[in-house]
């Protein structure tokens, strides 16, 4: 499956995957409207962390044995067999923060609002994800890894 | 005489061990005939849930933590509202409380806990309930609506996690509630003294009463047999027209007793989720698995656990050798919007441990380490860096060199020594030749060294 990696050596952490994915997030899919009038808040599903002169961006890496998976209290968390794109269905959260505590990257953000958990979905319905696009940098690569579970031939 | 059905995989228990097992048995073998029994007549639901039932948010769909078609796609065969009266270890078979039997090939024990009920006067009177199955909630629910003087206030007896589950229920019926714990603080067991005060104000905060150090004693009643209030072992009494008990569950383990197979508090089980006897595996709140923090058989009923050692369980059932890589006590609480996250040891067990916290507006975090290695962890407030820390515990990984970040505000995964995040992060050597550049045309991308 195709996941989003970094390229530490060239992000200059400047926050633009948040600020798109944020947009993407929205309702309105209008940065302004997104940042300014949007109720609830639209959140990023991705988090820049910056230490002196090392940053890069963090986002649900879609693990192919994901523990927040198997972790989810209430099935609002998926991995889609075919895709490997591990799904949150917001519908089904009840916001315990259970995929939270699991999650090896510290990946899974919080909407306060909803009280929901929420991540990267590698914005379905587009090519490529909008923080690799919009990365100014080219910091961001989506790239295609053989995906052990997903090609596990069944039967 | 009754007829003798026969399956390849057995399991007892329809719940996080049981649908995991199923589930991780059909990632391997599409084919051999499952068959998955509980005496719950529902679809597998999710038992955290039932509070959220009991406060009208949610339905028994909404609780459903898989597609109703589950069993369905999975061609699992499910017995719904059946009851395993006997297990014949040596035979391979079971009977169940109508009389049928099944042979097994492969039994999973993913049958849970019941929950404990001490002797206590008045017990017997109508108006007390345990809280950990949906028919409780349902019970509950309709006591809550069917009297003709509708029940206003509920004495909660424990304050562990199922209190606190319950009495967040409640609350929002508009019931007014008490919580009674026997020991000093609420929570005692999942979080540290500082964290058990932060529930405890947001309780008072939301109108709970929160009795501390004190028992129920005797449970009063009218002579029609209703409850009408409790009186505790200092004298105090309080009214009530429910009583909820909420000590805490113990495993289920009635049904193996005698049939020799080890059980200790719970069903022993080795590293690959196998009792004592051959082709039977135990999983869940029944069961006695490994704990990574202690590095020895524990009970840490809750759902994570159940669920992984289920799915373990499937996978040696079908073939598959697989290791259980353990799982420890760890609990995220949400009550009343507070978020606390607790894993391992919340207290140091005596002074040869270290203990680093700190305290901020927005946060409280905590670790225990000993020999450089986390073997604790409590967060509350900003706990979405959490998992970092709970990872990092369970790796057993050596923290000498940054053990004051672990505690930090700005605390993250740059905060880690590069060897440590850069392997979770970077694209790994496979992805070289099929990179996928913005126009999605393949790129070769080169690595710097
Ligand atoms: C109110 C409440 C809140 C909770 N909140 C949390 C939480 O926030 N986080 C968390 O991690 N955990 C929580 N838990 C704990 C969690 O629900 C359990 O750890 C989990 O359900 C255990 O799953 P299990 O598969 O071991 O079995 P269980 O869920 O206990 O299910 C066992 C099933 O087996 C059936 N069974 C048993 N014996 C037989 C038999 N002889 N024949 C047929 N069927 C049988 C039972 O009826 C039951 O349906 C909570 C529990 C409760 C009650």
């Amino acid at each position: 499956m195709r996941r989003v990696y970094v390229k530490e050596e060239v992000c200059i952490g400047c926050l633009l995957c948040e600020v798109y994915c944020r947009g993407q997030h929205s309702q309105s899919h209008d940065l302004l409207k997104a940042f300014k009038k949007e109720f609830p808040p639209p959140s990023s599903r991705v988090s820049v962390e910056t230490r002196g002169q090392v940053s890069f961006s963090i986002r649900c890496q879609h693990c192919s044995q994901a523990p927040c998976v198997y972790a989810c209290l209430t099935g609002a968390l998926s991995r889609d067999p075919v895709s490997g794109v591990v799904n949150m269905n917001e519908d089904r959260c009840i916001g315990c923060w259970t995929c939270l505590l699991v999650c090896p990257l510290g990946a899974i953000r919080r909407d306060i609002v909803q009280a929901k958990a929420v991540k990267c979905d590698l914005c379905q319905g587009e090519d490529v994800p909008v923080c690799v696009a919009n990365c100014p940098n080219e910091a961001l690569v989506y790239a295609e890894v053989p995906d052990m579970v997903l090609s596990q031939a069944l039967g | 005489m009754t007829s003798m059905e026969k399956v390849k995989y057995l399991i007892v228990g329809n719940s996080a061990g049981g649908i995991a097992a199923t589930e991780s048995i059909r990632e391997v073998d599409r084919s051999g005939s499952i068959a998955i029994i509980s005496d719950e007549p529902y679809p597998a639901y999710s038992r955290p849930l039932i509070s959220e039932y009991l406060a009208k948010r949610r339905d028994l769909e909404g609780m459903l933590f898989r597609p109703a078609d589950f069993y369905e796609r999975n061609n699992v065969h499910a017995l719904l509202g059946c009851r395993v009266k006997q297990l014949n270890v040596d035979e391979h078979t079971v009977e169940l409380t109508d009389g049928r039997r099944i042979n097994w090939a492969k039994l999973l024990l993913a049958i849970g806990g019941v929950p404990i009920v001490p002797p206590i006067e008045g017990f017997d009177l109508n108006g007390i309930f345990t809280f950990t199955t949906l028919d409780d909630a349902k019970a509950i629910d309709q006591f809550l609506g069917h009297l003709v003087k509708r029940p206003t206030r509920a004495v909660v007896v424990g304050g562990g996690l199922i209190g606190m589950s319950v009495a967040e229920a409640l609350l929002r019926r508009g019931i007014e509630i008490t919580i009674v714990e026997m020991k000093e603080r609420i929570l005692n067991t999942i979080l540290d003294e500082e964290a058990s005060a932060l529930v405890e104000e947001a309780l008072r905060r939301n109108g709970a009463e929160v009795i501390t150090g004190h028992t129920v004693a005797v449970v009063t009643g009218a002579s029609s047999g209703e409850v009408t209030g409790v009186t505790l072992d200092d004298g105090r009494s309080e009214c009530c027209e429910l009583v909820i008990v909420a000590i805490g569950v113990r495993p289920r383990v009635e049904q193996v007793l005698g049939t020799g197979i080890e059980v200790n508090r719970g069903i022993v089980v080795d590293r690959y989720m196998s009792a004592s006897a051959s082709d039977i595996y135990a999983c869940g709140d029944v069961a006695e698995a490994y704990d990574f923090v202690y590095g020895e058989n524990r009970l840490t009923p809750i759902w994570p656990n159940a669920f992984m050692g289920g799915r373990v369980a499937g996978l040696n059932m079908a073939g598959v050798p697989t290791e259980y890589e353990g799982g420890t006590a760890m609990n995220s609480l949400k009550y009343f919007g507070l978020a606390i996250v607790s894993a391992g040891m919340a207290t140091a067990p005596d002074d040869s441990y270290e203990v680093l916290n700190s305290k901020s507006n927005h946060a409280y975090r905590k670790v225990v380490l000993k020999d450089d290695r986390v073997l604790g962890m409590v967060f509350a407030g900003d706990i979405e860096k959490s998992g970092i820390i709970f990872n990092l515990m369970k790796d057993g990984v050596k923290v000498d060199g940054f053990k004051q970040a672990l505690i930090a505000d700005d605390f993250g995964l740059a905060s880690l020594p590069q060897e440590v995040w850069r392997p979770k992060l970077e694209m790994p050597p496979s992805a070289l030749a099929s990179a996928i550049d913005l126009f999605g045309q393949p790129e070769q991308i080169v690595v710097a060294e």
